[in-house]
């Protein structure tokens, strides 16, 4: 699971360049949010996800005990 | 008149938190002024550490570069940074917290000299680190002064205005320490997190919604572009990726880190940070974009019009006009145009604190800079040994009301322009300087050799930009002025906007290099000058 959990970061690194909505506008979400714009805070609530993920199962727990 | 009074009200909480703070200290020590004692609380820590790294440019820059550039702002700035700090704070963060309190460091510097068992080459990594958060308190004065000057519509003049904003922040930050600050940014934070949700729900109805809004800018050759990011190349949108490298290698980021009375507590910042990024960003830059359609607004109304006019005839313009057209031209003030045009006075007078507290953001940045100035040289070089310990927090307090005073002499005779360069081209620098926390925590092999080189790169190559921005005038938007080519291949252009290097961000190759110098000249000098064994035991424990 640790792998994973940083396996979704690096992901998301990657997913940061959408190229694929580049040059769109439409649709608009909601009638009012571009896609881009759309995107890239579906992509902000996405990397709480990923790191919920990494301080459950990566957690540096050995400096707690220092 | 209210929103002047909401700001004054403003300004006596913060006040009375210093007093709070200083009345509710429990020791005199340097820890306790310097790092709250070690004993932040999580809910504290996590808006305390958030509102430290938004500045003035969250709320009020944000929103003006969305305006000139739509919604690209919020992919650039806004949603790598939700990723790449709190990623940061997790590798890096924990690690700083568990050396600084198994060892009692107070600053990076201190880490870095005990480290790599240096003594002097610390000492070049604190005023490289210094000469580059300098500038943010220059101009958090400067806001201070401008912002008080507009709420009360000139009838405190700019210097009087600096001189309250930096009174108020030297009094809590000479009576409140860490903890004093901590409290105010986490107050900060409380209100930007209110203001931009609500500023979005009323700005929409005032402008009779927003659907309608988004189609009539589509409709428009001119306006379109602002909802897609055609007018940027994706290599230019990547290296904005590296920026928020910078945020865990300033110091005033990396002291904060030390102040959590537990590591666990980082869990719920690491988590909540991108959520927190996503409430203050997406209201400002999307309030940004949508003023593209205010045109009911006068002042905003004159701002497309110079933009207009800056697109149609830059080319026959001197380099005096055009500057005076895009200073026309600029956005930093849209959100504050868009509540004159919009919403009633109370949200006036919240929007008045909002920015009152963005512009007083340099006060962790002062206690950053006191801190160092006492751990990093007064203390290193014997002054703790020969005056006893209570002179630490003496020199400290000292110390942040020398560097507001000076700040605030600067501000006066200064030019802005100069500091905005100077804060544009800091991030790249701290980005820069990450390798160094990188290597000394993760990489057994460093030198401290190669963090005196990774440390002069970076000095030298802010110091490079710096020069290229000050004395190459931007050329029309669209075009570009040639630097440095090889045969037909441009590799530092000067644009409209900035400096870049093959097309991209300076802060790519800055930080590339920075990591290649550091392994390079570690690898070259790890026979003679790799630290010892007992010291390497208590970084790299298994």
């Amino acid at each position: 699971m640790r792998s994973l959990a940083i396996a979704a970061v690096v992901l998301l690194y990657v997913l940061h360049q959408d190229f694929w909505f580049w040059r769109e506008a439409r649709p608009l979400v909601f009638g009012f949010l571009p896609i881009g714009l759309f995107y890239h805070a579906a992509f902000t609530v996405a990397s709480a996800g990923a790191l919920w993920l990494l301080v459950i199962f990566a957690w540096p727990s050995h400096l707690e005990e220092e | 008149m209210i929103p002047a009074l909401v700001v004054f009200a403003y300004l006596g909480v913060v006040l009375y938190i210093g007093i709070f703070a200083f009345r509710t200290s429990r020791s005199n020590s340097a820890e306790d002024y310097f790092l709250a004692g070690r004993s932040l609380g999580p809910t504290v820590f996590l808006l305390s550490l958030f509102g430290t790294n938004m500045t003035a440019f969250s709320i009020l820059g944000a929103s003006g570069h969305a305006f000139a550039n739509g919604i690209v702002t919020f992919g650039l700035m806004a949603s790598s940074s939700a990723l790449v700090i709190p990623v940061c704070l997790f590798a890096i963060g924990t690690r700083l917290w568990a050396l600084g309190k198994r060892n009692h460091f107070m600053t990076p510097v201190q880490m870095f000299r005990d480290r790599w068992e240096c003594g002097h080459i610390g000492t070049v990594i604190f005023a490289v680190q210094a000469a580059l958060l300098v500038p943010y308190i220059i101009i958090a004065v400067m806001g201070g002064g401008t912002v008080l000057r507009a709420i009360t519509n000139g009838y405190i003049p700019y210097e009087l205005g600096g001189a309250i904003v930096s009174s108020v922040v030297m009094a809590y930050v000479f009576l409140g320490g860490m903890r004093g600050t901590a409290w105010v940014n986490a107050l900060q934070t409380t209100l930007f997190l209110l203001f931009g949700t609500i500023a979005v729900f009323v700005i929409g109805g005032g402008m009779g919604g927003f659907r309608e809004a988004m189609e009539a800018l589509l409709a428009s050759p001119a306006t379109s572009p602002l909802l897609t990011r055609e007018r940027i190349s994706p290599w230019y949108f990547f290296s904005y990726t590296f920026i928020p490298l910078s945020s865990i290698a300033f110091p005033h980021i990396c002291i904060f880190c030390l102040t959590a009375r537990n590591v666990t507590y980082f869990r719920k910042t690491i988590v909540l940070y991108p959520i927190c990024m996503l409430f203050i960003w997406m209201p400002s830059v999307f309030l940004g974009v949508v003023a593209n359609q205010a045109t009911a607004v006068p002042a905003i109304q004159a701002k497309l019009e110079a933009r207009a006019q800056l697109a149609t005839q830059s080319a026959a313009l001197t380099p005096d006009a055009r500057a005076q057209l895009r200073a026309r031209a600029a956005g930093d003030d849209v959100i504050l145009r868009l509540v004159d045009g919009y919403a009633p006075l109370w949200l006036a007078a919240l929007l008045g604190a909002a920015v009152m507290a963005a512009v007083m953001a340099s006060d962790s940045q002062i206690l950053a800079l006191s801190t160092m100035f006492t751990e990093d040289i007064f203390a290193f070089y014997q002054g703790a040994k020969r005056f006893g310990p209570h002179m630490q927090v003496i020199t400290g307090r000292i110390f942040v009301v020398l560097v507001t005073a000076v700040a605030y002499l600067i501000a006066l005779r200064t030019p802005q322009s100069i500091f905005d360069v100077a804060t544009q081209y800091a991030f790249a620098g701290y980005a820069s300087l990450v390798p160094l926390l990188v290597a000394a925590l993760f990489w057994k092999n460093s030198t401290k050799w190669g963090a005196l080189a990774t440390t002069l790169w970076t000095a030298s190559a802010v110091a490079a930009v710096a020069v290229i921005q000050n004395y190459i005038p931007p050329p029309p938007p669209g075009t570009s002025i040639v630097v440095w080519a090889i045969g037909d291949w441009e590799i530092v252009t000067r644009g409209a906007t900035g400096t870049f290097v093959t097309g991209m961000l300076p802060v790519v190759p800055m930080t590339l290099i920075s990591a290649m110098l550091m392994i390079a000249v570690s690898l070259a000098t790890k026979d003679f000058a790799k630290p010892s064994d007992a010291t390497l035991s208590r970084y790299f424990r298994r």
